[in-house]
């Protein structure tokens, strides 16, 4: 890393979110322990493991998430058993100094987790290292080092264990920038929950990266930007108070329906998974759910599929927080960028053009069956509309609608309640926005990211060619207008659901191709609508 | 009197016998006056309940089956409340 000059760092983003800031790399020294004998090693062990215990218990009593009390109250269950604490008494009774007879004591249990097959237990390997470690800097005398962490930090690691993430003061600090890390891992859930600004991923330059340097933490385009210069500075300073600005215009605007200038209604729905995330999400600021990406239910911590009932219920969640407002659920949109453990191929070469979205869903119709009955149940609950991802051709619809025909009829069969959902398409590969007139479905809904990808051939994910992925580029304009105009034409909704639909910029564009209905991100709502009233 | 009873539990709760479910578990056996033996039907050896490395190591996931093993003067009573505490997927 060069001194002063600007230095980008990419990564992935673990928890969403902008922050200006000073690099804190934690260190990982710990002091040297010094045996003084198995009677006075047998008492800093007993010592070390009750001031553990305390800070863990004082952790627990000040957490609010569930996630992390179970964690805490796992962690200190553990310093109680006699099974875990026994042989490393004895191994300084048998003369070991104290730090290696408790590190010794943890050898096998680590590596017995670490090698689960189960995701969930796997992952309890990683509190057990936190565990041992915690009580290994009790035994040294080494204080967490987090109590010093300075005004705006941007805690810089290798990996943060979730204790440490709970000791730190995050009024103070600004955010987080992990070298390896994990998406799924158990810190980043807590960063979500806790809004803090996290990057995973960025190699081992991030670690390398000198304490104080100020650095701008990008969550949202996935780069730690460090030593800035002015023309960097400016630009995320601009963009910075155009979060803050469009936090006040949200809560003016995002109560009110969305009117043109001259008074044409405009739709704006939300894009929203699991309503549960957004406790302060208001339905009546929206005008239904536009965009519910069921994938987000197959990601789970155990690696395993979700069952019938299980995607019901997140399915019914969501009908029920509309409060009649209609929902749209996308069905599985794996594959791409998305892979998804057990179910999409490991080895495609260009997994964009590949295997994904319902391609995958009738390549696997005992998996797709199991979303649809789940669906059909849910279309009982309310007005429940179904988007089917990655469409190329009709034929590929007129299968899926076949599978939603055949369910419908067995689950009718079965006595169970159930009823057949609008049936929708998501516009996004260019052949289907090309000859969308051959498309016999009851609503569209233009899919962005991909579509101005696959019409540009430039990948959203590569930065070197960033400058060529065009929104606006005419002939991605062109392809809107196209589907628009054919909705207009045949009396179906079509509405815009990817990343564009979410920037105020683009809205005017947006109403000129006649797109008429919007699905944005929670936040953008209030934004969105305010550039909706600007329009004339 | 001392009497041995035998029950067994499906796990039917998300996330299997760890974390918290775990704890709880051991917490509630520790509670007992009974002797407390866990077991995963049909795949492993017989552990004491009362210590949470040991139930841990289980790795029970959900789908599994839970056995009990209780040996006290009060142990049916104290075999009902582990049950329940599972087929209560651990009050969560």
């Amino acid at each position: 890393m060069s001194d002063g000059g600007e230095t980008r760092l990419t990564g992935t983003v673990a928890s969403p979110g902008l922050a200006r800031g000073v690099l804190f790399p934690l260190r990982e020294s710990r002091p040297v322990y010094h045996s003084r004998g198995p009677e006075a090693d047998r008492a800093a062990l007993a010592a070390a493991i009750e001031q553990a215990a305390a800070a863990l218990t004082e952790l627990m009593s000040a957490t609010e998430s569930d996630e992390a009390a179970g964690m805490l109250a796992f962690q200190v269950a553990m310093l109680e058993d006699e099974v875990l604490t026994g042989p490393a008494y004895a191994a300084i009774e048998g003369g070991q100094p104290a730090d290696r007879a408790w590190a010794d004591a943890f050898e096998d249990l680590i590596e017995d987790f670490a090698g689960s097959d189960d995701p969930a237990f796997a992952a309890r390997s990683a509190d057990l290292v936190d565990l041992r470690d915690r009580v290994l800097d009790a035994l040294c005398g080494r204080g967490g080092g987090l109590e010093r962490v300075p005004e705006r930090a941007i805690l810089v690691a290798d990996d943060l264990t979730p204790s440490r993430f709970l000791e730190v003061d995050w009024n103070r600090a600004a955010g987080i920038a992990l070298a390896s890390g994990s998406r799924a891992s158990h810190v980043a859930i807590l960063a979500r929950g806790r809004g803090v600004p996290m990057l995973v991923g960025l190699g081992g330059g991030a670690v390398a990266a000198p304490e104080g340097a100020s650095a701008w933490l990008d969550a949202e385009g996935g780069l730690l930007v460090v030593n800035p210069t002015p023309a960097t500075e400016a630009r995320y300073a601009a963009r910075d108070e155009a979060r803050a600005a469009s936090r006040l215009v949200v809560e003016r605007f995002r109560v009110r329906p969305a009117r043109t200038a001259s008074g044409a209604p405009v739709t704006v729905y939300v894009n929203l998974d699991d309503p549960d995330r957004f406790p302060d999400l208001d339905p009546a600021w929206c005008d239904g759910v536009g965009l519910a990406r069921s994938e987000f239910l197959f990601e789970r911590p155990d690696g395993r599929l979700p069952d019938e009932d299980q995607q019901y219920e997140a399915y019914a969640r969501l009908v029920r927080w509309a409060q009649g407002r209609p929902v749209t659920i996308r069905t599985l949109d794996a594959g791409g960028d998305k892979p998804i453990p057990g179910l999409t191929g490991e080895h495609e070469r260009n997994p964009f053009l590949g295997l994904r979205g319902l391609r995958l869903s009738l390549a696997r119709p005992e998996v797709f069956a199991v979303q649809v009955r789940a669906l059909l149940r849910t279309a009982a609950l309310g007005e429940v509309k179904v988007m089917l991802p990655m469409v190329t051709t009709p034929a590929e619809v007129e299968r899926a609608r076949a599978i939603f025909a055949e369910e419908l009829a067995a689950l009718e069969r079965a006595g169970t309640r159930a009823a057949m959902p609008a049936l929708g398409m998501m516009v996004e590969v260019p052949a289907a926005a090309i000859a969308v007139d051959r498309f016999d479905v009851d609503f569209y809904s233009i899919g962005t990211n991909d579509l101005i990808q696959y019409v540009c051939a430039a990948g959203r994910d590569n930065d070197a060619v960033a400058a060529l992925y065009d929104p606006t580029h005419p002939a991605v304009l062109h392809c809107l207008r196209l589907v628009a105009a054919h909705g207009a034409a045949t009396g179906r909704e079509v509405s815009l659901c990817g990343d564009m639909a979410s920037d105020p910029a683009h809205v005017a564009t947006l109403l000129d191709c006649g797109i008429t209905a919007l699905s944005v991100t929670p936040a953008a709502i209030g934004a969105v609508k305010q550039a909706v009233a600007a329009v004339g | 009197m001392t009497t041995v009873v035998e029950g067994t539990a499906r796990l039917t709760n998300e996330v299997g016998l760890h974390a918290r479910p775990a704890v709880k578990l051991m917490q509630l056996a520790k509670s007992l006056p009974s002797a407390v033996e866990l077991s995963v039907d049909g795949r492993s050896e017989w552990i004491d309940a009362k210590s949470i490395v040991k139930v841990m190591k289980l790795k029970a996931s959900k789908g599994e089956v839970l056995r009990f093993r209780v040996t006290g003067s009060n142990a049916e009573a104290d075999l009902a409340e582990l049950v329940g505490l599972v087929t209560r997927e651990f009050d969560e």
